[in-house]
């Protein structure tokens, strides 16, 4: 199902060791396997179409996109959408939050996959390194948050910011339509969460978070240079990241007239 | 004393480590070995004072004979001895140490840290930089003696101008001989690996880690460095490579488990080195690297290899 190019490129984006792994984790072999099906869900099940992948620069680069949809599978479309329909493919790392490290099988999973915790000096170390970086600047509020919330952009970290401008890096905005309706959640059940050690425990009218098959748009927008000091002041900062959640919210207002239905 | 060239004093020289580390530098040093353990196996022309660090006939050595550099390696981890001895031997030991290189002006200093200073935890950033705060002891406190001994080489280094410091923080050193936490467990013959979690790892053969410290010895070098190894891989490959087969135990019954196996004295593994195997304790041994154009001498797979005796 996955074709030769993809393996090819997989195999040829980043220096590996004896063992087949990159310093980080990242094994290809291995990504390749676990990429399989969620290909399979980009292609028949979400049935994405993305938009406007050649604006992507080669070399490092921010990615910034909304984030939603209970279980962050709008990460892995995106990601999906630069390794399948790109040209040429990218793998692109993102930066997962520091809850998941302590998760048993995902934290293997996500490291064999490329992902990295998101601190600051990981971040930096991959943008000096000339790879694609994925940020939800939203972080894990917006991928909880109810249903009736949804498409609304929830406050922005100021940290992507921060280390675009320390390794003048671009930011490729990128808007996500479709992964807010997957699994729309009523309540959030904070005793269940905080018992279980995870952020949110959401329930949707059918129980457990498992989506729905929405149709994905994504739209890869012009990337944005900023200029200026990576330690000014926080209100020089958010004035900067102002701009990229205006654009981000233009796009995703377009992207909402424009399409059909939720499922088609 | 049959020569006046200033003598290297290493502490802690009967250790395995030290020995090694011995063989490399009598061929080109003049090696006086401080140790309470006896020097067995000793070469003809290193001279072996038996004797604890903590004792003023420590200081002995320094007043006989010149001594041009310490190389500290005095330092131990036992989880079974009891905290006070523990802390009293390391702390205690680093400080009379130091305070004999201050006192009779020796120009270099060398103290073998570990990068474990750092501590694993799941907010690690993959590759920690010698700037990272030393956490090591927050969720395993009996390390608590291990981080105050590297503040005590990193602020003698600030406060010595004259002497000139190096704190080096390696990773896991392995080797046949080797009788650390790590080598210890990955010669276990069925080892227990957490479920479902397979942190990145980073080893360095005792040979480097001993080469590191002579290159410490070159005047000029002074500062804080981490030093790695061949580079870094899961966990579970290097139990592949040396053909072993783990035991998957869940992380939520480890804990509990393994804190009454190490209380019965069944396991000799405190249930806090569980965090090792769980996440990231990785460091970034650049600096270390580019300065002074370090290589390891011992492949990925012939430090894992190392870990057995040959």
């Amino acid at each position: 199902m996955v074709d030769r190019d993809l393996e090819r490129s997989l195999n040829d984006m980043r220096p590996r060791n004896e063992y087949g792994v990159d310093p980080f984790g990242y094994d290809p072999d291995y990504a390749l396997s676990a990429m399989a099906p969620l290909v399979w869900l980009y292609k028949h099940y979400f049935r994405v179409e993305a938009k406007g992948l050649e604006q992507v620069p080669a070399g490092r680069v921010l990615l910034i996109a909304n984030h939603s949809g209970q279980i962050p599978l709008d990460g892995a479309m995106i990601g999906v959408s630069l390794l399948v329909d790109a040209k040429p493919p990218r793998a692109i790392r993102s930066m997962v939050d520091k809850w998941v490290p302590s998760l048993p099988f995902i934290s293997t999973v996500f490291a064999r996959m490329g992902q990295v915790v998101g601190t600051q000096e990981n971040c930096r170390r991959l943008l000096e390194s000339d790879e694609a970086i994925l940020v939800f600047p939203e972080g894990v509020k917006a991928i909880t948050k109810p249903f009736r919330e949804r498409y609304r952009l929830q406050r922005f970290g100021l940290g992507f910011m921060r280390l675009a401008l320390e390794t003048r890096s671009p930011i490729v905005p990128v808007s996500v339509v479709g992964a807010e309706e997957q699994a729309p959640a009523l309540v959030d059940v904070k005793p269940v969460a905080k018992a279980l050690g995870f952020p949110a425990f959401p329930l949707t009218p059918w129980g457990l978070p498992l989506p729905l098959p929405t149709k994905y748009h994504l739209t890869f927008g012009a990337p944005l240079v900023f200029e200026g000091r990576a330690d000014d002041d926080d209100s020089e900062l958010e004035k900067r990241v102002a701009v990229v959640k205006q654009t981000l919210e233009t796009m995703l207002d377009a992207g909402l007239r424009e399409r059909k239905g939720v499922f088609f | 004393m049959s020569s006046e060239r200033p003598a290297v004093v290493v502490t802690g020289i009967s250790g395995n480590l030290g020995r090694t580390l011995a063989k490399l530098l009598h061929r080109t040093e003049r090696v006086i070995g401080i140790d309470r353990r006896p020097f067995l196996g000793r070469p003809k022309d290193i001279e072996h004072v038996q004797v604890d660090l903590r004792k003023r006939k420590a200081e002995e050595v320094f007043k006989s004979t010149p001594v041009g550099a310490i190389i500290h390696l005095g330092i131990m981890h036992d989880p079974r001895m009891s905290a006070e001895d523990h802390h009293s031997f390391n702390v205690l030991g680093t400080t009379r140490v130091l305070e004999c290189a201050a006192k009779f002006g020796v120009k270099k200093v060398v103290l073998l840290s570990s990068a474990n200073v750092y501590g694993p935890s799941p907010d690690n950033s993959s590759f920690l930089a010698e700037d990272a705060p030393l956490m090591g002891a927050s969720r395993f406190p009996s390390v608590r003696d291990l981080v105050e001994v590297d503040m005590l080489g990193t602020s003698f280094f600030w406060r010595q101008s004259k002497t000139e410091t190096v704190v080096l923080r390696p990773v896991h050193i392995v080797g046949p001989t080797i009788k650390n936490a790590p080598s210890n467990y990955l010669r276990l013959a069925r080892p227990w690996m957490l479920a479902g979690f397979d942190p990145m790892i980073q080893l360095i053969h005792m040979e480097d880690a001993a080469r590191a410290m002579v290159e410490a010895l070159r005047p000029g070098r002074k500062g804080v460095y981490n030093v790695v190894g061949p580079g870094e891989v899961p966990l579970s490959t290097v139990f592949r490579e040396l053909g072993q087969r783990p035991r998957f135990v869940p992380h939520m019954l480890a804990r509990p488990v393994l804190s009454a196996l190490f209380r019965y004295r069944v396991a000799e593994f405190p249930p806090e080195e569980l965090d090792h195997i769980q996440f990231l304790c990785m460091v970034d041994g650049s600096r270390w690297a580019t300065e002074t154009g370090w290589a390891p001498g011992f492949s990925m797979r012939d430090t894992i290899r190392a870990v057995h005796d040959s």
